[in-house]
């Protein structure tokens, strides 16, 4: 009995001493490690190829990948993974393009590459269905779960006006890039899901922003951690049924593709692209107000590059 | 022939059982094929002719085998395939090894309640209960204990490991969040653990002779073996050395008898013999002695049915309790479902509450842990049987690993096809209770997560969103329900007792617009 007991407890002050070790990396969160004025463009928007070839031209255009991603950096990529779905739904992102921006991370320097999601469908069967969990085990990248409350620690969100603390992914708070590559997608209650929306997938209870207006907290999130760069993959496009659609029939074409530094401008080209205008994408005006990024195309600096 | 050669084997042989049949219960990522699962239960007496009744036949005849097996040699069954008698015997061993009493005393035996089980055991399930079985089943009650509190141990170790290695960069493994089966399973099994215990460690299989089903049964075959373990009269002695390693106290010494009915198949008699005089094969006839334990059996038999026919008086307090709607509430209003959904294949809650001896496997193989053991949702005698608990969980669209696994054919197997259309339950709309009335905020969770949109979005008030469903496309996979951010929920399934075939989505063709257009900014 003695001996059990000091088993259980030899445990349980294990798992807390582990878990103060990573605590020191809160302290990076807060600044940006990106240098900014990269390329003279604010946005590029491509079109008319595939993902792959799309993103190397974009991301050429402003200063290629080592732009972001110094040697030695640890860097973190965020793509949507939240269904059990295979790519032809495009319910989640691209798998391709998740593969190529790894490798495309290492040519700069990268010290380690990795991808999660906190999946809404059981993410073992997200991540491999996907196509994504093959892509980044060949890009050499690491795959890691985000299935437990454990991988989550709590931050205050001071920019926040409903959502002022939120239990954040430890590789978001601890890496040195924050990579977003969401899918273009249309979404039954937040109307489009994009770059800002995909955020939701890096914090344990989404739950509660759904309970205290999900546009104001898709808002403040993004008043915390803003990606480095954000890819937004709109080859394949839900159109309608999102966000998990219900087969291939909700899926069409635009062949598309949105790089840009500015998580507004991001979604707001996009939404563009989708056929919305940004004004009627509640979060986004709201985040604009709030001077998270500029949702006025016409003030900004795009590249378009037809391929 | 060679009785240390044929011990070695039935314990290499149990131990096999045992070994593969405890990982299937306690592995979480669904590595073991359903082939391999099928085959290694395909012996498993109770969960076999569950299945042999519920339409599977002869592709489920693992226990006619078992009867075959021991119209010839005995409880074959009890000492390799039974994993519970396995774990017996691992207390037993445990026992003598670190203890300085090796031996039994006198075991005693109480056919009586044996077979007033076993003919209860019958009687009910020939009218469609299993409730006897759900709480005596050695195969359901090891699933149980090692699915309860095996497993949670074993996930706990599986954290603790990945914790270290994610330390170091490596994510091969991955966590598990434990979650509780039921607080009542739980408790049950430990019960039960305990009561394994003390009973193995006190006297030996007793639980086989007097509370196993199983054990009476093939018991009661084993009366007419053809061969069998007999002690040879002209041999032996009464020294006694044979009843000091019997587990079953099946050795009259005094008489040089052996109950053969009550021999578990240890074999540990066979090699105890200083004389040789512990046979294995066709025993001599002895007319005196077979009518005199036929004439003691009868009694019994009589005795056991008498008990049983009194305890039937009882069923008419197991039923279910309808559930009833309460009348007019202020909001907001509670969640009352009238049947509790039950997981896909089970076909109607009639069939999977007469065929499921609750012994968790679909529980502890579910990847989403959304299928849990009920409490009182079936009622009384559908305690434990597994539900789907949408608070937990949600069933995962493409998904059909419990409906292939389950061992007594309570869950029909099936194809992804039959799934996609396959309604659990319907959904229901809760208005008051929705955070889009009352807050006058969007949400939307319900629809987002709904796999055929019977659940969508309509427009409400100025320029909100609010669900509106149409339980026609519906296939009650609970999705809706799990996102639901209420308390108490504002949108849940309510279970169909009898599954049904819910309509197909509509689906209009989209236009594919020209890629070769300018930019719309």
């Amino acid at each position: 009995m003695k001996r059990r007991d000091f088993i259980f407890k030899g445990l349980g002050a294990g798992v807390l001493a582990g878990s103060g070790i990573s605590l020191h990396g809160f302290s990076r969160i807060m600044g940006n490690p990106m240098a900014a004025g990269d390329g003279d463009y604010d946005l590029v928007a491509i079109k008319g190829s595939d993902p792959v070839a799309m993103f190397d031209r974009g991301i050429e255009s402003i200063g290629g990948m080592q732009a972001f991603v110094k040697p030695g950096q640890t860097v973190i990529i965020k793509p949507n993974i939240g269904w059990d779905a295979l790519p032809e739904r495009a319910a989640n992102t691209n798998p391709e393009l998740i593969g190529h921006i790894i490798s495309s991370c290492y040519t700069a320097g990268a010290k380690t590459v990795s991808v999660f999601d906190n999946t809404c469908d059981e993410w073992k069967k997200c991540y491999s269905k996907s196509g994504i969990e093959k892509e980044v085990k060949k890009a050499g990248g690491n795959i890691v779960p985000a299935n437990s409350e454990s991988y989550y620690r709590e931050v205050k969100i001071p920019g926040g006006k409903n959502l002022t603390t939120a239990k954040v992914h430890e590789l978001i708070l601890d890496s040195d890039v924050f990579i977003n590559v969401p899918v273009l997608k249309s979404h039954s209650s937040a109307k489009l899901t994009i770059a800002m929306k995909n955020l939701m997938g890096v914090v344990w209870d989404r739950r509660w922003w759904h309970k205290n207006d999900l546009h104001q907290c898709i808002a403040d999130y993004a008043t915390f951690r803003n990606p480095d760069l954000n890819v937004i993959d709109a080859y394949r496009v839900m159109k309608r049924n999102g966000p998990r659609g219900v087969s291939t029939e909700d899926v069409i074409r635009l062949d598309s593709m949105i790089i840009s530094k500015d998580i507004v401008a991001a979604d707001a080209a996009a939404t563009k692209m989708f056929g919305l205008e940004p004004e009627d994408i509640p979060y986004l005006s709201i985040a604009a107000e709030m001077g998270i990024g500029n949702i006025n195309l016409a003030e900004l600096n795009i590249n378009r590059i037809k391929m | 022939m060679n009785f240390r050669v044929l011990k070695k084997v039935r314990l290499i042989v149990s131990l096999i059982f045992f070994l593969l049949i405890t990982y299937i219960f306690i592995d979480f990522t669904n590595a073991l094929s359903v082939a391999l699962i099928q085959a290694v239960l395909y012996l498993e007496f109770v969960p076999s002719l569950l299945n042999f009744i519920s339409l599977a036949g002869i592709a489920a005849a693992g226990f006619i085998f078992i009867i075959i097996l021991t119209l010839f040699f005995g409880r074959i069954y009890c000492s390799s395939v039974c994993p519970l008698g396995t774990l017996q015997d691992i207390f037993i061993w445990l026992k003598r090894r670190f203890t300085r009493k090796k031996q039994f005393g006198k075991l005693r035996t109480f056919k009586q309640l044996r077979y007033a089980i076993l003919i209860l055991s019958i009687l009910l399930l020939v009218f469609g209960w299993v409730f006897p079985l759900l709480f005596l089943d050695p195969f359901s009650n090891f699933g149980r204990i090692i699915a309860n509190l095996v497993r949670p141990v074993y996930l706990l170790l599986n954290n603790f490991s990945t914790f270290f290695l994610e330390s170091i960069d490596i994510y091969t493994l991955y966590r598990v969040e434990p979650g509780v089966t039921s607080r009542f399973s739980i408790l049950f099994s430990l019960a039960f653990l305990i009561m394994i215990i003390w009973l193995s460690l006190r006297y030996a299989r007793l639980f086989c002779n007097t509370l196993c089903p199983v054990g009476a049964f093939l018991g009661f075959l084993s009366k007419f073996s053809v061969y069998k373990i007999y002690l040879n009269q002209s041999i032996c002695t009464s020294c006694g050395k044979c009843s000091a390693v019997c587990k079953a106290g099946c050795i009259d010494i005094e008489n040089k008898t052996l109950d053969f009915s009550s021999c578990i198949g240890c074999l540990n008699c066979l090699t105890s013999c200083p004389d040789n005089g512990v046979m294995f094969g066709r025993p001599p006839k002895n007319p005196d002695i077979s009518l005199k334990a036929f004439d003691s059996n009868r009694r019994n038999f009589l005795a056991g049915g008498f008990l049983s026919l009194a305890s039937l008086a009882s069923i008419p307090l197991l039923a279910a309790p309808q559930g009833k709607r309460r009348g007019r509430q202020r909001s907001p209003r509670a969640v009352i479902k009238k049947h509790a959904v039950s997981p896909p294949g089970s076909i109607s809650s009639e069939h999977f509450n007469a065929s499921c001896t609750a012994c968790h496997l679909c529980v502890s193989a579910c990847p989403t842990h959304v299928i849990k053991p009920s409490l009182l949702h079936y009622g009384l005698s559908g305690i434990m049987q597994p539900r789907m608990d949408y608070h937990a969980s949600f069933c995962n669209f493409d998904c059909v690993i419990c409906s292939e696994i389950c061992p007594t054919g309570a869950l029909q197997p099936l194809l992804i096809e039959e799934k996609h259309v396959l309604q659990l339950g319907k959904v229901v709309f809760i208005k008051q209770n929705c955070i889009v009335y009352t807050e006058g905020t969007d949400c939307g969770a319900c629809s987002e997560h709904c796999p055929t949109k019977a659940v969508t979005m309509r427009p409400f008030r100025k320029k909100l969103l609010i669900p509106v469903v149409d339980p026609d496309i519906c296939v009650g996979c609970g999705a809706c329900e799990y996102a639901c951010p209420t308390d108490p929920k504002s949108i849940y399934v309510e279970g169909n007792p009898v599954h049904l075939i819910a309509d197909k989505p509509q689906i209009e063709k989209l236009e594919q617009p020209d890629t070769n257009d300018d930019f719309p900014f």
